[in-house]
């Protein structure tokens, strides 16, 4: 039973503290976004609006523009037409509130495990050393591995990879392809692990290619094609 | 600079310095070209002291300049491996902390590799300084500062170009020629003795407040250039 997919969750005080939001605000808002690379469109005016507390996943061909898209939401890359809203803010100034994963690992390979959290947890001001061995533990790793990144499997790095994303408990995750490299056994803990984080009422934006994982744990598909919103699916409730 | 700007510059040079510690990438580029240019003109020209003194600024200061190209490219080059710096820019941490940590860093290594061949220096070309050697000393600070702070805004600047080690001296290279003229007149002018050195300090100073401030403003713009 999960409440979150009955309704969607209003945030709390506590989740929106220190963002500049309104009450009923949307994760995320994408308002006639494209973008534009010399003559050729890698996303064509796409509307969008996610609501808390749901996991949705991103679908679509290679080169159809979900990682752009992606990219966009994360801030990383800017429209060249349209608006995009995180929690009612530009994604610039919602940041702390977001969590990003991509298809690089996004890690120091010199650094351990832990080394490499401490290092970003410092760009969030986090001095908590408890949330960063939480976040190691949630997605399987032992905080106490010594052995730098540069040495970790594939899955490994995926891993950690989530709990850099995840250890300042942010209200909206946008994952590109987590589950690439990782080996059958570990793509479904990983999915499990983000069912019951959007279970907690976090918002999940995931791009992915393997949706036997996903079609009972999703809430909605979004597919892309040549850069425009096609289709949009929602997944039956209590399908999980 | 706020508190948190301290704090996180103090970690990124930190990070930098313990990834340097542990790779040994960018030391070890440095040292092995400066050492080359000191043995290869050391042997090529067989100087006398008179000759040494005069040619010495130019040689010093060619050696550590390609030697800090080659450290900018290399310490830029680590944040692009696995798309760090991305994680960097979905992170509330203001650029300006990335920018001055970075600066910092490449600064406190190149003095490293300037206080080791310094000595190799004064061996190969049998060099003693007519004039004081504190002033050499602020030559040297200022000068490598002016080097660093335009190399670490323009190596972010070529970082994503195709060919990025052959753009960063290209943008480099002729923005520093007012402060690599002073630098060598400079050095040339202490180790010879034959006037103070105090215009090419003075004009050192005010190159690198200018263009540290004028990098400072920029840097935000070209970290999120695409």
């Amino acid at each position: 039973m999960r409440p979150s997919r009955a309704r969607p969750r209003r945030l709390s005080p506590r989740d929106t503290e220190g963002l500049r939001l309104t009450t009923d605000a949307l994760p995320v808002h994408v308002e006639g976004v494209s973008k534009i690379y010399g003559r050729t469109a890698a996303v064509r005016n796409v509307s969008l609006d996610l609501m808390p507390g749901k996991f949705y996943v991103l679908r679509g061909e290679n080169g159809a523009g979900k990682s752009t898209l992606l990219r966009m939401i994360a801030g990383l890359s800017e429209p060249t037409e349209g608006e995009i809203q995180i929690f009612g803010s530009k994604p610039h100034d919602a940041r702390e509130h977001m969590g990003y994963m991509a298809h690089a690992p996004l890690l120091y390979d010199e650094f351990s495990g832990m080394e490499n959290l401490e290092f970003f947890a410092g760009l969030y001001g986090i001095e908590s050393r408890a949330m960063l061995t939480e976040a190691m533990i949630r997605v399987g790793l032992k905080p106490e591995l010594t052995r730098r990144v540069g040495q970790y499997s594939q899955g490994m790095r995926q891993r950690l990879s989530l709990a850099r994303a995840v250890f300042h408990a942010p209200q909206l995750l946008l994952l590109d392809e987590p589950f690439s490299n990782v080996d059958p056994d570990s793509a479904t803990e990983i999915a499990h692990l983000l069912a019951a984080m959007r279970n907690e009422g976090k918002t999940i934006l995931l791009v992915t290619h393997q949706l036997g994982l996903l079609s009972k744990m999703a809430d909605e598909f979004l597919f892309l094609s040549a850069g425009a919103l096609v289709n949009r699916e929602a997944v039956p409730q209590g399908g999980a | 600079m706020s508190q948190s700007l301290i704090k996180l510059t103090a970690e990124q040079v930190g990070k930098d310095l313990r990834l340097e510690w542990r790779s040994r990438d960018v030391l070890n580029s440095m040292l092995f070209f400066a050492l080359l240019v000191v043995v290869i003109f050391s042997f090529a020209f067989s100087p006398t002291l008179e000759e040494s003194r005069r040619m010495a600024g130019g040689l010093v200061w060619t050696a550590f300049l390609f030697s800090t190209v080659m450290a900018l490219n290399q310490s830029w080059a680590r944040e692009l491996r696995n798309g760090v710096l991305d994680a960097y820019r979905v992170s509330p941490a203001p650029p300006e902390a990335l920018f001055f940590g970075k600066c910092i860093g490449n600064y406190l290594l190149v003095l490293l590799l300037e206080c080791l061949m310094a000595p190799l220096f004064m061996v190969f070309y049998n060099l003693t300084s007519v004039g004081p050697y504190w002033q050499l000393a602020v030559v040297f600070l200022l000068g490598t500062w002016a080097l660093v702070v335009n190399g670490t805004f323009f190596a972010a600047m070529s970082i994503r170009t195709r060919n990025r080690e052959l753009m960063l001296p290209l943008l480099l290279l002729p923005i520093s020629i007012p402060a690599v003229v002073a630098m060598v007149t400079g050095t040339t002018l202490i180790l010879t003795g034959e006037s103070s050195p105090l215009t090419q300090i003075k004009f050192l100073g005010g190159y690198c407040v200018i263009f540290t401030t004028a990098c400072y403003l920029l840097f935000e713009t070209v970290l999120n250039a695409e």
